[in-house]
């Protein structure tokens, strides 16, 4: 199979490889997939004052799926949750030139980064 | 130490052609080139002189005669001419098959399409090791089993069964016994005599030979086995397979055969070696590396190793410039891990981290140790981005966390 460049960068060159304190208030961690499907994401926010100042993951998965975790960290670091749920699997898809026999993988990306939040909005009540 | 890239270490997938056999082969291209089937002129005796000598290299390696050799284009065909050609040929005496869930697609996709036709088999399970259990064989028998088809050995993990054990069931009972032979054959010794077998399928390029042409041997004396042809045409291959033949491909099974057979010794000694150490070196070197398929019973070459926590597609794509392959999901179309290692109940995940290296003619020792520290490198870099490699350091069960399946 033919990887895209972007796939191969990310793959070779992860961003934000790592964890955080997940028990940590400000800390939102969203663990998806399933090792018995082959791919397992976590991703891992911290926010402060609603903005997402840093994420991390990790991820048991193909390169694809490597990629558009990674991909997803990058893109969140700096913003606010409400523009972070709001990425689409397509987008993260598009960027990576992801075949579509891969496209679970952008699905899952976009899984974590929304269960991320959803943790870290109920430990804050889920006021928001 | 240096080594040359990339380097290749999937024999059970395919051999280059050695050096030896392309020169056998080179003139059956040009001035031999004749019709083995033209009775009537020079070019067409020299062809099959050719051939005759071919069938006896081919046939000697198993102990049969050249005459119980039928030339096809490959293993997959053999497999098939075995099995469609015994179920169509016996199916007045019983329709009744039993064969085994590790089989090489070309076994269980030909006995799923008789299935569909009428016929009833038996899928045998293995156990961890990969073996079947021969008790288990034995009370699959029924009046109306006509055929019992077991892989010599896997093509994924290397583990070889026992052929003369259930060649020997199979005959008391008696019941055709076919082989797909193909992992095994020019490797591991196989008489077909003293193991019972009444037809094999082999395959040239699996042993250094063209790609294009195998055989399917069909035992003629003790019992005398007759098959229904798949392929009609002209009545070549006694009749159990028409079309015109492959003459240089066929000469240069032949040679790759004798030289496979020659070479057998002292070959399954050095691959053997390179193997164990290569074993020795990932196992003792990498935590949690586990050879799947017991290896009391094994071919010299093949090794399959799951990395647990780490997913296979991403390790082969840390080992650029390696060839090897991958149980995992992701190296398939389906998506699913590989059936064969299933089967042998290791579970999902492990399946899905599995590698398999095979050690061949040319592979040399500073191969091997180039491959085992990309291995190690690249398993260490992913398992510290594994998040299950990262539970489990912390000392959480994988079993009791309820995942969300996608």
């Amino acid at each position: 199979m033919a990887y895209s460049d972007k796939v191969i960068d990310h793959y070779e060159n992860p961003r934000n490889v790592g964890s955080l304190d997940k028990s940590e208030d400000e800390v939102g961690t969203g663990i998806v997939g399933a090792p018995a499907c082959g791919d397992v994401m976590k991703l891992q926010i911290r926010v402060e004052d609603d903005v997402i100042t840093d994420a991390k993951f990790k991820t048991y998965g193909c390169g694809s799926a490597i990629a558009s975790s990674s991909l997803v960290t990058e893109w969140v670091k700096g913003m606010k949750i409400g523009d972070a749920m709001q990425i689409k699997n397509s987008q993260i898809a598009e960027e990576l030139s992801l075949p579509p026999v891969k496209i679970h993988c952008s699905v899952l990306a976009e899984d974590a980064i929304k269960a991320a939040i959803a943790d870290y909005q109920k430990k804050h009540g889920a006021s928001e | 130490m240096t080594v040359e890239t990339p380097i290749y270490m999937d024999y059970a997938a395919t051999c280059p052609v050695d050096e030896r056999v392309v020169q056998a082969m080179l003139p059956y291209f040009t001035h031999k080139f004749g019709n083995a089937a033209s009775r009537t002129h020079q070019f067409g005796w020299v062809a099959e002189e050719a051939v005759d000598t071919a069938r006896k290299q081919v046939a000697s390696v198993i102990n049969a005669s050249a005459k119980e050799i039928t030339f096809t284009s490959g293993a997959t065909e053999a497999n098939n001419l075995a099995i469609k050609g015994v179920a169509e040929y016996l199916q007045g005496k019983g329709r009744h098959i039993i064969t085994c869930v590790t089989e090489h697609k070309a076994v269980i996709d030909t006995c799923k399409y008789l299935e569909r036709h009428g016929a009833e088999v038996t899928w045998l399970g293995v156990g961890t090791d990969g073996m079947i259990d021969l008790d288990e064989l034995e009370r699959s028998f029924r009046p109306d089993t006509v055929l019992v088809s077991i892989m010599t050995a896997n093509n994924e993990t290397g583990v070889v069964q026992k052929i003369a054990e259930i060649g020997a069931l199979c005959r008391a009972r008696k019941v055709l016994f076919h082989t797909d032979a193909v992992q095994a054959f020019g490797k591991i010794p196989l008489d077909v005599e003293a193991m019972n077998i009444d037809l094999m399928s082999i395959s040239a390029h699996k042993i250094y030979g063209p790609k294009g042409v195998g055989a399917l041997y069909v035992r003629r004396r003790r019992p005398r086995v007759r098959i229904a042809p798949q392929i009609h045409g002209g009545g070549h291959e006694r009749g159990n397979r028409s079309g015109t033949l492959a003459v240089p491909l066929l000469v240069g099974f032949g040679a790759a055969a004798e030289i496979a057979a020659q070479d057998m010794a002292a070959e399954t000694e050095r691959i053997l070696g390179l193997r164990e150490y290569m074993r020795e070196r990932l196992t003792s070197e990498i935590p949690e590396a586990i050879v799947n398929g017991t290896l009391a019973h094994h071919l010299p070459g093949t090794l399959n190793i799951s990395f647990a926590y780490v997913e296979g597609e991403s390790l082969l794509m840390g080992l650029k410039e390696i060839a090897v392959s991958s149980g995992s999901a992701c190296t398939s179309a389906s998506l699913e891990p590989s059936y064969v290692l299933r089967a042998m109940g290791l579970n999902d995940e492990l399946a899905h981290s599995s590698l398999r290296m095979t050690i061949g003619r040319f592979t040399t020792r500073d191969e091997v140790d180039y491959v085992v520290d990309r291995i190690r490198e690249n398993v260490e870099r992913l398992r510290a981005m594994s998040p299950l490699w990262e539970m489990v350091q912390d000392g959480i069960d994988l079993e009791s966390i309820e995942w969300t399946a996608h």
